[in-house]
């Protein structure tokens, strides 16, 4: 059967953008990787979006991994797909950097902890460090305290004056900060700080941070660390469209450089929940030829555009983070490429030639971000599949 | 609901991820960074299939859970 619209990604721009076509009339099919609806900031929840989208008759498929393209069909884990409008609503992970210890179990990304606990891990009593870098930090930190954890410490690589500048600038965000804030009360948050190793056995024990001149041991059961997003931009890149900057190039109506497929949300730029959603609507308005309505938004968007830009000014990445990584950390988790190993490579292409670095089952995703940091590499090849597929999938 | 985990039953709640599972059952070096599905490190092996992202897969009542091989 051929959908109208098909939307990969079932986060809220892929919500919005399914809801909106669907409410238009037209057949609307979201695949999405997870067992459920919600991508990464409402997994496990529902609300009046969700809702919306249940009673919209767009049909989600979950399970689905989509990995390349043939003609007018989406390659994927559940066969091919027919399209007639494609939206690409893939969301961002977590940038890692990665620091010696960074490999112990325990040791897992902010976002990455969050969604553990969100599927059942337990954290009541355990004592957590959350460090790394952006908002992500106290929201994680708040919701793991909420959830019994023993948060430690909140550290964040971000100068005071960077943070706190943020948090006023943003008067929209700001009853939301002062909130988790107050959720904090008794958990220590030190700004220009950062973990500098991770030490256990068998799994995680402790962790050493600095700040400035001092350096201290805090010890705990999990460490969720992670500095920051970058977008999931790999299905767009094997389908073809322009990437500018690392990041999905739309025009004024979520069109990507090849006609009839649309991106919204985090591929576009890091710009959080509300972008993904204005975004995902005009998408999807788009996609159902209601670009009267589509552009009413645009004043809209270009307000969480400015947030994105703000966002990114004040939590970027500071140079002494660099020196977190000596030669003798792995980088590449998958294929245990250290650093050093990558020393004489002047390019990720020679790193992935030369030494397999990039090449393993994650295709790059984690150690691509962290060397475009570290060695200033331009890390965005991609082939098809660009997730692992079988045979079976490739078959028919 | 129970699973197994290298040949070890374990109990676990409705709505709980395999990655979970594994973890709390201590599989030595069993090291999830991204539990989103991006990273790769919670590979595991789900009722005979192989290299299964287990973040991404809810437990199912007798499902079998292997580490080693991949």
């Amino acid at each position: 059967m051929e959908f109208d619209v098909v939307v990969v990604g079932a986060g809220p721009a892929g919500i919005a953008a399914a809801t909106l076509a669907a409410e238009c009339g037209r057949s609307v099919c979201v695949l999405d990787e997870n067992p459920a609806a919600g991508g990464q900031i409402w997994r496990r929840e529902s609300n009046d979006w969700t809702d919306r989208f249940v009673r919209s008759g767009a049909v989600l498929q979950p399970g689905v991994t989509a990995f390349g393209r043939d003609g007018a069909e989406l390659l994927t884990t559940a066969g091919r797909v027919p399209f007639g409008k494609l939206i690409l609503a893939t969301g961002a992970r977590e940038r890692f950097l990665p620091f010696p210890g960074w490999t112990l179990p325990n040791v897992m990304g902010v976002g990455g902890l969050q969604a553990m606990v969100k599927g059942g891990l337990p954290v009541e009593g355990k004592r957590v460090v959350v460090a790394g870098g952006g908002p992500l930090l106290i929201a994680v930190g708040a919701y793991l305290k909420k959830r019994g954890a023993d948060v430690r410490l909140i550290v964040e690589q971000a100068k005071l004056s960077s943070a706190v500048w943020f948090a006023l600038s943003q008067p929209s965000k700001l009853p939301q900060a002062i909130a988790l804030r107050l959720q904090l009360i008794g958990v220590p948050y030190e700004t220009d700080g950062w973990v500098i190793n991770a030490r256990g056995k068998d799994r995680l024990e402790t962790v050493n941070v600095r700040k400035g001149t001092d350096v201290w041991t805090e010890h705990c059961d999990y460490l969720a660390c992670g500095f920051g997003l970058t977008p999931n931009t790999e299905l767009a890149q094997v389908l073809g469209c322009e990437i500018r900057d690392g990041f999905v190039s739309t025009d004024e109506w979520q069109e990507t450089s090849v006609k009839g497929i649309y991106c919204a949300g985090e591929p576009t730029g890091i710009g959080g929940l509300e972008k993904a959603l204005v975004e995902g609507r005009i998408a999807g308005l788009v996609a159902a030829e209601q670009s009267k309505r589509a552009r009413a938004m645009f004043g809209d968007r270009e307000y969480w555009r400015r947030f994105q830009r703000e966002l990114e000014r004040a939590f970027a990445l500071r140079k002494e983070l660099r020196a977190l990584c000596p030669e003798d950390t792995v980088v590449c988790r998958c294929e245990n490429v250290t650093l050093g190993a990558l020393t004489e490579q002047q390019s990720w292409r020679s790193a992935k030639l030369q030494t397999r670095c990039g090449m393993g089952p994650c295709q790059g995703r984690v150690c691509g971000p962290a060397l475009a940091f570290l060695r200033g590499w331009k890390t965005e090849s991609v082939r098809p599949p660009v997730a692992p597929a079988t045979i079976g999938d490739l078959l028919l | 609901m129970t699973v197994r985990v290298n040949g070890r039953t374990i109990e676990v709640h409705p709505n709980t991820t395999v990655a979970v599972a594994i973890a709390v059952t201590d599989v030595p070096g069993f090291a999830p960074l991204c539990a989103m599905g991006t990273c790769y490190q919670c590979r595991a092996t789900i009722d005979g299939v192989t290299y299964r992202r287990t973040c991404l897969e809810l437990c199912r009542d007798g499902m079998e859970v292997r580490t080693d091989g991949v």
